[in-house]
């Protein structure tokens, strides 16, 4: 029993790392209908801003891991928005190949800028917040598993109150569902999908801060697997729903947990996505998607 | 007196398809003007254009007097040109209430907003009944009671319509068009409407454009085109 729960526990803190970063992609999957491979490059450099914010910062902190992670979300919502102006908006009404397929060149080019600033050697991430393990009744629970869990659950329901309580949140869901009538009502579709990369990014930044918290190497390739497994998540979740893409990202993170801790861990990602190939079979709009269908 | 809305010479062209062949048009203050025409005659294709989602290869659009031709369709909106779309296009996962939010996007007086809302509830009861209703679940003609409710919560003066009678139970068309001539009598505002539904358009309107395959092919007072006998045995059904 204490070993399921342990296996829950750290299931979840995975799964809540996997869910910032599919929002992200979800979340722009929803108003442009393409995704965004650079995102999981944008999840690295958040990590990275956060390694050297923390190094000037007293470590073990709450104070200063919080710093750090503003820091590394006020980072990274830049640099999204960045990304979106300079590179995919010039792309924009052309066909959708093309931006893709400029997404998987953006995608390189941050990996590849990444070793050249950062350098290609594995750096330890400092630890940030105070870093304590206690034991309930043998239940191991580390800090950071607790800050993970935490700082991702405050996260996620901001975004869900912004996104279906706030003006811009209501007028992204307008974008998403229909972008000419978002238009005829006055909404500025440019400032919506900025606002949309900006908030993205800066859940991706989190997730790479929490990331690197819990496995303290990184590196500038770093986002390749959990960006992939995050954009598995969505899809599992079903792409452009957000609560889907959360759902995904716990399921695969609790699958992949619980392989790895079975006698079969060296085939753990093998098994956790043929799991998802199993229910995508199922339900190919993923979990809770639904394949729009707009009356005419 | 310079129209309120006025478009000339207007050419689109979608790839090598050219849609609109030197259209053009003119809506004075107050008046309901009317756009007839068949299916694929560019009737769609004229409205976009003049709310900014669709560029012309040649031509202008004025509104009030000003070169609008390249602005952003949200800017145009926010100029006081409303449209209710072709299709209705309402938000379909928003509810009804988000949906009106929507419609006063650019607004940032409250007290307006609530106005309008009172003004929309008063002329659509209905969309009052269903205010937490999600939008896609509404019937054919309450969605379009919602997309006109919708263009009004922006306070137009200027709304343009997009055949409002397509795909709605009979009965519920002529409220919708009793609505259109409240709307421009009571609050003034000018109307360009898009029909397929010659006959009453021609009733409500007092001046006609009819078009065909991208051309203006006749226009006029709207009492002397619904007599006309080309016209009654090619649109009004003899």
């Amino acid at each position: 029993m204490t070993e399921f729960l342990q296996q829950v526990l750290n299931g979840l803190s995975l799964g809540a790392i996997y869910a910032l970063i599919a929002l992200g992609y979800t979340m722009v999957y929803g108003v442009l209908r393409f995704i965004n491979f650079a995102h999981s490059d944008v999840f690295m450099v958040g990590a990275f801003i956060g390694y050297y914010v923390g190094e000037h910062l007293p470590a073990g902190t709450v104070w200063g891991g919080l710093v750090v992670l503003a820091a590394a979300m006020a980072g990274c919502a830049v640099l999204g928005i960045l990304i979106e102006r300079l590179v995919y908006r010039p792309l924009r009404g052309g066909p959708t190949l093309n931006v893709l397929i400029t997404a998987i060149g953006m995608s390189l080019f941050l990996e590849y800028s990444g070793q050249l600033v950062f350098g290609a050697t594995p750096r330890a991430f400092p630890s940030i917040f105070p870093s304590k393990v206690i034991s309930v009744h043998g239940l191991i629970i580390s800090m950071n598993q607790v800050i993970v869990i935490l700082v991702a659950s405050v996260l996620m329901v901001a975004l869900e109150l912004t996104v279906y309580r706030t003006k811009i949140g209501t007028a992204m869901r307008a974008v998403a569902l229909n972008p000419k009538a978002a238009q005829l009502v006055g909404i500025n579709i440019d400032v919506v999908i900025s606002f949309t990369f900006g908030l993205g990014s800066m859940l991706a930044a989190a997730g790479g801060v929490l990331y690197a918290l819990n496995y303290p190497s990184i590196d500038p390739l770093m986002g390749v697997v959990p960006g992939l497994k995050a954009f598995v998540a969505a899809v599992l979740g079903g792409v452009g729903n957000i609560p889907g893409a959360a759902l995904g990202a716990l399921i695969l993170g609790m699958v992949e947990t619980f392989v790895d801790g079975s006698r079969f861990s060296t085939y753990k990602d093998a098994i956790a996505f043929a799991i998802l190939i199993g229910i995508l079979l199922f339900r190919p709009a993923g979990l809770l998607g639904r394949f729009a269908t707009e009356k005419v | 007196m310079a129209p309120m809305l006025e478009v000339s010479n207007l050419s689109v062209s979608y790839g090598a398809i050219q849609a609109l062949h030197g259209f053009s048009l003119k809506v004075g203050k107050g008046d309901i003007v009317t756009l007839i025409g068949g299916n694929g005659a560019g009737k769609t294709t004229a409205l976009r254009t003049i709310s900014g989602l669709l560029r012309p290869t040649s031509g202008a659009v004025s509104f009030d007097g000003v070169d609008i031709t390249r602005e952003a369709a949200h800017r145009i909106v926010a100029r006081g040109l409303g449209q209710v779309p072709e299709g209705r296009m309402i938000f379909s996962n928003l509810t009804v209430d988000e949906n009106l939010a929507m419609g006063a996007y650019l607004m940032r007086d409250k007290e307006a907003i609530a106005r309008n809302r009172d003004y929309v509830f008063s002329i659509f009861s209905r969309l009052k009944e269903r205010l937490k209703q999600t939008a896609g679940t509404l019937s054919g003609g309450e969605q379009q009671m919602l997309a006109i409710g919708r263009a009004l919560m922006g306070e137009p003066r200027f709304l343009m319509l997009d055949e409002p009678s397509l795909g709605i139970a009979p009965r519920l068309i002529s409220t919708i068009f009793e609505r259109i001539i409240e709307i421009n009598r009571d609050r003034g505002i000018a109307v360009l409407l898009v029909e397929q539904n010659a006959n009453l358009a021609l009733e409500i309107s007092s001046y006609a454009y009819v078009l065909e395959t991208g051309h203006v092919t006749m226009e006029g007072k709207s009492a002397v085109l619904r007599t006309d006998p080309q016209l009654k045995s090619a649109y009004l059904g003899g």
